[in-house]
């Protein structure tokens, strides 16, 4: 923590990165609460504890740039600019969601953002990175694209097939590992050769680094380095973000595999409350300020959560609808 | 006999198999620290241990090609894949090895392996993970395809598929897995393959199916017994052998038939039930074989419409009365 943050971005970012962590741990936490009565159903996989690494690379990369996730994604929707109350309402099935109610949690998609979608099937979002990297730069697009993924992917031939593919053809992609060290219940070590995961990219030629992903800014500066090394070049590269899930891979699971320790270790490294005590001790924010973006947050989370509620469930005829053009 | 459920009946296949026989082994994402993502494999590692029940990375398509090779290398491997939908990934080991080694290489070797895959919808998963692929199975030459409905079918049709020297695909549906009943506790139990059970004898009409699709046919007929009408319901077991005999016979003393399928309708099995029902007894049909089956669309999520696109007993009961009153 040698760079002090002042160095980095002027207050009013900084500040917006706080904001952003916190209104998706609220977003999420009340994700929790809604899938326990019931209004939120099916897989909810809940991103608490990532959340340095939504903001801070969203803050490195450009409005026009695409990104693309897997199924624990609505952070990344939202940090992009998703309505929480929008996505809310997708999670509760309802027609006003941002995909009518028809995606739910794990495919959330928003073009008017570049938001391209949360895929559900691990590593399915990679060869899709690499196809909209393609129509950027054939249309002559100075747009990157962003793909995100866990570590648990990167042992799916997709992975592999889409570094090479971006390097040959020479694509602006670039790739995001959120590595949280497990893979629902299996720990990197134990599904990789390499647990490395950026060094994986040394047989297709394509530059990598790891960053903290507990430390919003670290991300950011990295993610924006990257991101501008992909444009100048118009070729991939490849960053991983050290993170963590403090909850279960989905809500159905208590993950029983970590041990309280570990637990414990990265609760203290949790991205929110530590940059809020950077931001009080340089004196870019006072307390009461942070904790009045935390009440801010709660009364946009619970508006989300009331509109979801009062949204109309879909038509049944809705559901012949948006197969064909 | 000793009630189970679903899941424990196929556990104890599992454990049961392994005692028998060494060369069993298991292996898929998450299958022995965490004991399956849907605990099928729940005590398999602290019996057996880590050489013989693996965690594998996400690789779908290597789970079942490894699977292939050890198959082929004098083993008899009992694949997992988390659920049907991610065997997508592994449809070229599946298609174009695991089904074809044996009659490609001239019937020199034999690929005795097992991929177990939950699937079905009903739970708001949404298109990516609801899918009903049974049909893309059965219609690949050189598999076997079972699809149990009850526990004890669950174990015995299992138990077959390990011990059968083809290689089988074999299903487990995800909302069956807590479902109870009577399961034999002889270790020698073994359903075989290409028998259909006849669940419930009925006069007026047949209802074929499979899996989930059986248990709602069976509610559908009590509720039709009710107003007169009786049901008789096979419940196909295998997919791949198809028991023709059993629902040629039954539709040919009915002399109606009506098929109930979870899978999308268009080029779904129960076209290929329908066409073997009507030429094995068009003399007896009183009408034509109707059906009833999952929707053809993407599954949404949202469980206003999920519930228009899987079979419920009310739709089942609508083509019966339909094909009962000649409305079709
Ligand atoms: C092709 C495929 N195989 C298996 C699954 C089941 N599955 C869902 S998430 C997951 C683990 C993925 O772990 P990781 O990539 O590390 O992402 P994280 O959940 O940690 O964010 C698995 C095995 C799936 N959805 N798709
Ligand atoms: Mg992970």
């Amino acid at each position: 923590m040698d760079v002090t943050l002042r160095g980095v971005l002027p207050d009013r970012e900084l500040l917006r990165f706080y904001e952003q962590m916190v209104l998706c741990r609220e977003f999420e936490e009340a994700c929790a609460e809604q899938y326990a009565k019931g209004q939120i159903t099916g897989f909810l996989h809940l991103y608490s504890g990532q959340e340095a690494v939504a903001v801070g690379a969203t803050a490195g990369l450009h409005r026009d740039d695409y990104i693309l996730s897997a199924y624990r994604e609505h952070a990344q929707a939202i940090v992009r600019g998703a309505e929480p109350k929008r996505v809310m309402a997708e999670l509760f099935g309802r027609a006003t969601g941002v995909c009518k109610g028809k995606g739910g949690s794990m495919h959330l998609f928003d073009p008017t953002l570049n938001f391209m979608g949360g895929y559900a099937i691990v590593g399915g979002q990679f060869p899709v990175a690499v196809g909209l990297a393609f129509a950027a730069k054939y249309r002559g697009e100075t747009r990157l694209a962003a793909c995100f993924f866990g570590d648990g992917a990167v042992n799916q031939g997709n992975f592999h097939e889409g570094l090479n593919w971006s390097r040959l053809w020479e694509l602006p992609v670039l790739f995001v590992c959120e590595n949280n060290f497990y893979g629902i219940g299996t720990e990197v070590h134990r599904s990789s050769a390499v647990p490395d995961i950026h060094k994986r990219t040394c047989g297709y030629d394509i530059p990598s680094e790891k960053v903290d992903g507990m430390d919003v800014v670290a991300v950011y500066q990295a993610v924006k380095r990257a991101a501008d090394w992909v444009r100048e070049h118009g070729r991939p590269y490849l960053i991983e973000a050290v993170t963590y899930r403090f909850r279960g891979h989905s809500m159905a699971d208590p993950a029983k595999y970590r041990s309280p320790a570990e637990h414990e270790i990265w609760k203290a490294r949790d991205p929110i409350p530590n940059f809020g005590r950077r931001l009080v001790a340089e004196g870019v924010a006072s307390q009461g300020q942070l904790d009045g973006i935390g009440e801010k947050a709660r009364s946009l989370v619970a508006e989300a959560v009331t509109f979801a509620e009062e949204s109309p469930w879909p038509a049944d005829d809705e559901v012949y609808e948006d197969i064909y053009v | 006999m000793p009630e189970m459920t679903y899941r424990d009946a196929l556990n104890l296949a599992l454990k049961e198999e392994m005692r028998h026989d060494p060369s069993v082994v298991v292996w898929g994402e998450d299958v022995a620290l965490y004991e399956g993502s849907f605990k099928v494999t729940r005590g398999l590692l602290a019996e057996f241990g880590e050489e013989r029940v693996r965690d594998t990375p996400i690789s779908e398509n290597t789970i079942v090609g490894v699977a292939v090779g050890a198959a082929m290398g004098g083993l008899r491997p009992v694949a997992e894949l988390m659920t049907v939908n991610f065997a997508l990934l592994a449809m070229d080991q599946i298609i174009n090895h695991m089904a074809k080694a044996r009659s490609m290489f001239g019937g020199q070797t034999t690929i005795p392996m097992t991929v177990r895959m939950p699937g079905g919808g009903g739970s708001q998963l949404a298109a990516q993970h609801s899918q009903s692929l049974e049909t893309y199975f059965m219609h690949c030459p050189g598999l076997r395809v079972a699809y149990p409905a009850t526990p004890a079918d669950a174990k015995g049709l299992l138990k077959t598929a390990i011990r059968d020297n083809n290689p089988t695909i074999f299903l487990e549906h995800e909302l069956l897995y807590n479902s109870k009943g009577e399961v034999p506790e002889d270790p020698e139990f073994l359903v075989p393959f290409g028998r259909a059970a006849v669940m419930r004898e009925g006069r007026d009409v047949t209802l074929v199916a499979y899996a989930r699709m059986s248990i709602l046919a069976l509610q559908a007929a009590a509720d039709l017994e009710k107003e007169g009408i009786s049901c008789e319901v096979i419940d196909l077991r295998t997919l791949a052998p198809l028991d023709t005999e059993t629902f040629v016979a039954s539709a040919r003393k009915t002399g109606r038939a009506v098929v109930v399928e979870e899978c999308w309708e268009t080029a779904g099995l129960g076209g290929e039930i329908a066409y073997r029902i009507h030429r094995g007894c068009f003399d007896a049909l009183l009408a034509p074989v109707q059906r009833v089956a999952g929707l053809d669309v993407p599954m949404p999520y949202s469980r206003q419409l999920e519930r228009l696109c899987i079979p419920r007993p009310e739709t089942i009961i609508t083509a019966v009365r339909d094909v009962v009153s000649g409305r079709y």
